[in-house]
C-alpha cells in the first residue's frame, strides 16, 4: 500500500439543505498517522463535514476517499448498503452524546461489533473488549450498564467501542463538548494516548488548547468554508485571517 | 333480578368465554405479526412499500370492523376465500388490530434516540441489524402499554363475530335471552365475563411492564 496516499481525502464537498448551502466546496486531507483538527463557531459546518465522511450525512457533490477507496461511490440500493457498511467498519466514530447502547452492558457494547460484523468468537471479542477497557482505564466496569457511568466514563467506553472494530481512522465529533469540565481531561488523556500510538484522527472540537497540543494540522471553518488552515501554533497564535482572529479572541479568552 | 338464573347460566357463559379468549389470542397473534410487518413497512427505504403500509393503516382504521368482517366472511367466497365463521373472525380482527398496533410500534420506534441509529450505523451495522439489535429492544419497553390497550379493545370487539354465527360470549348470551326472556341478568353476566377477561389482560400488561422496569432498574 502506498504510504503517500492520504488516509482521508475530501474533494470539493458540498452540501445543501434546500437553498441553504452548509458546505461550500471543502477540500481536506488527513495523512496516514496524522492528527487533524477542525475548529470553528457553531453552525460553521464542521460537524456536518465530519459526519459526511462516513456518510451519516449525505453530501450534494464532491468526492470522499478513505485509504484509496472512494466512500461515496455512485452505487444504489443493496450494493451501496453493503459498500458503506464495510467502509464504516474502517472508520471509528465518537459522538458528542456518547450514544452507548443502554440495554447492553459496557462489555456487550464493545463486543457486539467485532462479534457480529467481524466474526470474532465471543472469547476473542471479550478479550479484545477487556484489553480496550483496561486501556481507557475502566477495567472494572465491564459488567456495568451505561446508565451507571459518568459522562467521562461513557465517552471512554464509546472510544473503546469504536476501537474494537480496529478502524483505520478515528473521527471525533465534539467528543468532550457534553462533558462537565472536570471530566474533560480523562477523555483527552485517552485521545492523547491514541495520538502517541499514531492513530489517524480527525477531530472536531471546541477546545482550542487541546487542538493546538495534539494536532499536526488545524483547519478553521466558518460559514461552510475553510477560512484558514495550517500549523496549529501558527493558526492559534498568529492567524492571518480576520475571521479567525475574531473567533479565537472570543474562545481563547474564556 | 333473578340471581338464581344468573347462577345457572354462569357455567355456560364461562365456557362461552373460552371461545372469546381463543378468538382474542389467535387474533392477537395475527395482529402482532401484521403490526410488525406494517410498522417495518412504514420505515422502509422503498417508497411504494411505505405507501402501501400507510394506505393499509388508513383503510383498516377508516372503516368499521363490522364492515371488514362482512367483506371477508360474506364477500370472501366471491374470490374463493371461503372461511368458517371462527377463522373469518380471527383473520379480520387480526388484520384490523394489526393496523392499530402498528401505530403504537411505529411511535415507540420513533421515540428511541436517533443517536442509537447513528452509533449502530457508524460501526457498520446495516439497517435491519440496527433495528433488530438496538432500536427494537429499546422500543419494546415503550410499546407494551399501547399494545395492551389495543389488546383490550380487541377482546371486546370479539363480540362482533356473534353476528356471523360464532357462539362466543355475546352470542351465547343472546341465545339465553331467547329462552329465558331475562336480558338484563343474562347480559350482566356476559358483561362480568368481559371484565374478567379484560382484567386478566391488564394484569399481564402490568406484569410485563414490571419485568421491563426491573430490567431498566438493573440497568440504571
Amino acid at each position: 500500500m502506498n504510504q503517500q496516499k492520504p488516509m482521508i481525502e475530501l474533494r470539493q464537498i458540498r452540501k445543501s439543505y434546500g437553498s441553504h448551502e452548509v458546505l461550500k466546496g471543502i477540500d481536506l486531507v488527513v495523512p496516514r498517522g496524522k492528527i487533524v483538527s477542525i475548529i470553528g463557531p457553531s453552525g460553521s459546518g464542521k460537524s456536518t463535514l465530519l459526519r459526511s465522511i462516513n456518510m451519516l450525512e449525505e453530501t450534494s457533490s464532491g468526492e470522499i476517499w478513505l485509504d484509496g477507496q472512494q466512500v461515496n461511490r455512485p452505487l444504489k440500493g443493496r450494493v451501496f448498503e453493503k459498500h458503506i457498511n464495510h467502509i464504516r467498519q474502517e472508520m471509528g466514530m465518537v459522538f458528542q452524546q456518547f450514544n452507548l447502547f443502554p440495554h447492553l452492558t459496557v462489555l456487550q457494547n464493545i463486543m457486539i461489533g467485532p462479534m457480529r460484523l467481524k466474526g470474532l468468537t465471543k472469547t476473542a471479542a471479550r478479550d479484545r473488549a477487556n484489553a480496550l477497557l483496561a486501556k481507557v482505564g475502566l477495567a472494572d466496569k465491564g459488567q456495568a450498564y451505561p446508565a451507571r457511568l459518568s459522562g467521562g466514563q461513557k465517552q471512554r467506553v464509546a472510544i473503546a467501542r469504536a476501537l474494537a472494530m480496529q478502524p483505520k481512522v478515528m473521527l471525533f465529533d465534539e467528543a468532550t463538548s457534553a462533558l462537565d469540565p472536570e471530566l474533560v481531561e480523562e477523555v483527552n488523556q485517552v485521545m492523547k494516548q491514541l495520538v502517541s500510538e499514531h492513530m489517524t484522527m480527525l477531530i472536531v472540537t471546541h477546545e482550542m488548547r487541546f487542538a493546538a497540543e495534539v494536532s499536526d494540522h488545524v483547519l478553521f471553518m466558518d460559514g461552510g468554508v475553510v477560512v484558514e488552515q495550517g500549523d496549529p501554533r501558527q493558526i492559534l497564535s498568529n492567524p492571518i485571517e480576520e475571521r479567525t482572529r475574531v473567533f479565537l479572541r472570543k474562545h481563547l479568552s474564556n | 333480578m333473578d340471581f338464581q338464573l344468573m347462577g345457572q347460566i354462569l357455567p355456560f357463559m364461562a365456557e362461552a368465554s373460552l371461545l372469546t379468549v381463543s378468538l382474542t389470542v389467535y387474533s392477537l397473534v395475527i395482529g402482532l405479526f401484521v403490526a410488525m410487518i406494517v410498522a417495518m413497512g412504514r420505515f422502509s427505504s422503498v417508497k411504494p412499500i411505505r405507501w402501501v403500509a400507510t394506505a393499509y393503516v388508513s383503510i383498516m382504521r377508516g372503516t368499521p370492523l363490522l364492515v371488514q368482517l362482512f367483506i371477508i366472511f360474506f364477500g370472501g367466497p366471491q374470490f374463493g376465500l371461503d372461511l368458517k365463521p371462527f377463522s373469518a373472525g380471527v383473520l379480520t380482527m387480526g388484520l384490523n388490530i394489526g393496523a392499530y398496533m402498528s401505530e403504537g410500534i411505529k411511535g415507540s420506534i420513533i421515540a428511541v434516540d436517533k443517536g442509537q441509529t447513528e452509533a449502530s450505523r457508524s460501526l457498520g451495522f446495516g439497517r435491519f441489524d440496527t433495528m433488530r439489535l438496538f432500536i427494537f429492544p429499546q422500543a419494546a419497553a415503550l410499546m407494551i402499554r399501547s399494545l395492551g390497550v389495543n389488546t383490550v379493545i380487541l377482546a371486546k370487539s370479539t363480540a362482533l363475530v356473534s353476528t356471523i354465527g360464532v357462539v362466543e360470549l355475546t352470542y351465547s348470551a343472546q341465545r339465553f335471552v331467547t329462552s329465558t326472556y331475562k336480558p338484563f341478568e343474562v347480559f350482566a353476566v356476559a358483561g362480568a365475563a368481559y371484565i374478567v377477561i379484560v382484567g386478566a389482560i391488564l394484569l399481564t400488561v402490568r406484569g410485563l411492564e414490571h419485568l421491563f422496569d426491573a430490567h431498566r432498574k438493573a440497568a440504571a
